[in-house]
């Protein structure tokens, strides 16, 4: 029974569980609920991943409404794994939730904060499971207006203008998106992504196509922070509390790269955006987004400000594969997708449990932080080296597999982008491993006063962060789960390639 | 001058749109911003209605005698993205309270400048 609905109660499970949760009373029994709901969509999500890759495609028709005219969740090996990818950073985010949480938002919220939570959740993951494009437009909604009132939470007051200037930003990137399914709607009468792929190609000289691609790529392009479109996420990502930036930085942005790829690879096809200058202009904006992005992260006085900056840069790595549309490309993104949710998540996780013993993400806080908190400076340094893409940790993956791909296509110049990116992050990881392990923590004669009172984070904060740590070094030496997924992926995202 | 009738719907919802946008992003005010994006938002909700019109299509409503139908679909799709609107709308004005509450002001400059002093 379970299985045959499996698609569905992925999605409804957490949309359930948010009300109840709402209106549970006293924390911890809101967060117990949470994280519960959250690993049984995990271990659904294992499932999906397993029956998709042995069995192929598998459709759920929404209430029995046989497809294009019903909602259809159309799951291949590619939405399995997106989906896979946002369950596993929540079930491992909600138990390194509680004691941040409570450091962090004020009491009575914390039921709220859960819900929203599992709202975006929820949104996240109807996303990747949904095959009606209109229904796409609902749940990026569902996880947008979550997600702004989730950063609104932060402690200082910044946290509300950012969460005001990302609402004004995805609203417009959400409501450009409607514009372009509104188009496409009037030239095919469809909604179903599946339906529309096979009606699209013979209407590819009208423009009415043309501005409904522009308008979808532009409001996804809002969505997922690319160069120079990314205005918002710095501020939201510096000011949210910190399981949010967490939770939003490993997922969030991931969810809406998927979401390019599914669009340009599964309902236009690579045709359209070949046939314009779109993969050109996305090579360009990628090579500009790395390197403006990685500089400006040197200069960051803030380590979550530097971070986020680094976000940019990364999601400029995702888009390069995109833009060279082979399969080697595709799978450098979906592998990147997959290794940078890792390396993110670690890294804001070790911040975040830093942030709680000093209360403050301003790198001149952390001096001499090193030391005294030795597990969760090894995490941030396992986790940079992952970011730089160190041989042996997830990050050099990627990246291999990104250089691989700008090397079958001959193109040089980015070749050397991707390698000078790299070494930018080298400065920016060494900067946080710097003012941590090599500046002292008081400067004004004050030895080890201050010093000793910072202990060792909780171990509620440590685990998740070890074990997303442990994931990277895992994930660099065994490629199987990543890259034979993802070149399954791609092969369902692309149907007629051989290559 | 076809161009321009026959298409009026069109035209009118690009020029609602633009205006919508254009307050979104010219104006300071918090509160005004948060106008221009339902302007911009409400074109939209117009351009899906009106490729909804089936040329001397009658209402949906299953008649006798009646063979040509408006497609109702896009109303459909429009009620739930009016839903998302007022969502947005009533989320976007809860964070401008705040806003005013924090910061006594709801101007984007003297916001920045405050930011700034700190």
């Amino acid at each position: 029974m379970i299985e045959s609905h499996l698609s569905l109660f992925i999605v409804v499970l957490p949309l359930l569980a948010a009300p109840v949760v709402a209106v549970l009373p006293g924390a911890r029994l809101a967060w117990a609920l949470s994280t519960l709901t959250s690993w049984i969509v995990f271990v659904f999500a294992c499932w999906q991943l397993i029956n998709v890759i042995a069995g192929g495609v598998v459709s759920y028709e929404m209430g029995g409404w046989a497809p294009p005219w019903g909602i259809e969740y159309r799951i291949d090996t590619a939405n399995a794994l997106v989906a896979l990818i946002v369950t596993a950073i929540a079930a491992v985010t909600l138990p390194y939730a509680l004691q941040s949480v409570i450091s962090e938002i004020p009491e009575k919220q914390h039921s709220l904060f859960y819900a929203a939570f599992l709202l975006c959740l929820t949104g996240l993951l109807g996303i990747t499971q949904t095959g009606d494009i209109f229904n796409l437009f609902v749940f990026l909604e569902i996880s947008s207006l979550s997600s702004y009132a989730l950063i609104s939470l932060g402690k200082k007051r910044q946290a509300l203008t950012a969460a005001y200037q990302y609402l004004i930003m995805g609203t417009i990137g959400a409501t450009f998106f409607l514009i372009g399914v509104g188009l496409l709607y009037a030239m095919t009468g469809t909604l179903n992504m599946a339906d529309l792929s096979q009606r699209l190609p013979a209407l590819f000289e009208h423009r009415t196509i043309h501005t409904a691609f522009a308008f979808i790529m532009v409001g996804f392009a809002l969505k997922l922070a690319l160069f120079p479109l990314h205005l918002w996420l710095p501020n939201a990502y510096t000011y949210a509390p910190s399981v949010v930036t967490v939770f939003l930085a490993a997922t969030a942005t991931k969810v809406a790269v998927y979401v390019m790829l599914r669009i340009i690879f599964s309902v236009f096809g690579f045709s359209m955006i070949a046939s314009t200058p779109t993969d050109e202009l996305f090579l360009l904006l990628c090579v500009i987004g790395i390197l403006m992005a990685s500089f400006y992260a040197i200069y960051q006085k803030d380590s979550k400000r530097l971070l986020a900056y680094s976000s940019v840069a990364q999601i400029g790595y995702m888009m390069l594969g995109i833009g060279f549309g082979s399969m080697l490309g595709l799978t450098a993104t979906l592998v990147h997708l997959f290794n940078h949710a890792l390396m993110k998540g670690a890294l804001f996780m070790a911040i975040g449990a830093l942030v709680y013993r000093v209360s403050s993400s301003r790198l001149e806080n952390f001096a001499g932080l090193g030391k005294q908190m030795p597990w969760t400076f090894a995490a941030i340094v396992i986790g940079g080296l992952s970011l730089i893409g160190v041989p042996g940790t997830a990050g050099f993956i990627s990246k291999w597999y990104l250089v691989l791909a700008a090397i079958e296509k001959q193109n040089w110049f980015i070749v050397i982008v991707i390698l000078l990116g790299s070494l930018l992050a080298v400065i920016y990881v060494w900067k946080l491993v710097e003012v941590m392990y090599f500046k002292c923590s008081s400067e004004q004669d004050q030895p080890a006063s201050q010093a000793t009172l910072v202990k060792e984070a909780p171990l509620m904060l440590l685990i998740p962060t070890w074990v997303l740590v442990l994931a990277n070094i895992y994930f660099g030496f065994s490629t199987e789960l990543t890259v034979g997924v993802a070149q399954q992926a791609v092969s369902s995202l692309i149907p007629g390639a051989h290559e | 001058m076809e161009l321009i009738l026959g298409h009026y719907n069109y035209w009118l919802v690009i020029i609602i749109m633009m205006t919508g946008f254009y307050t979104v992003i010219s104006r300071g005010n918090l509160i005004k911003k948060i106008v221009g994006l339902n302007i911009f938002q409400v074109s939209v909700f117009l351009l899906y209605i009106s490729i909804g019109n089936v040329k001397d299509g009658a209402a949906p409503i299953l008649e006798e005698g009646v063979s040509i139908y408006s497609n109702p679909l896009p109303h459909v799709l429009i009620l739930t993205a009016i839903v998302v609107g007022v969502a947005t709308t009533a989320l976007g004005l809860a964070l401008v309270v705040r806003i005013k509450e924090a910061y006594g002001t709801i101007e984007e400059e003297d916001i920045h400048k405050q930011d700034q002093s700190l």
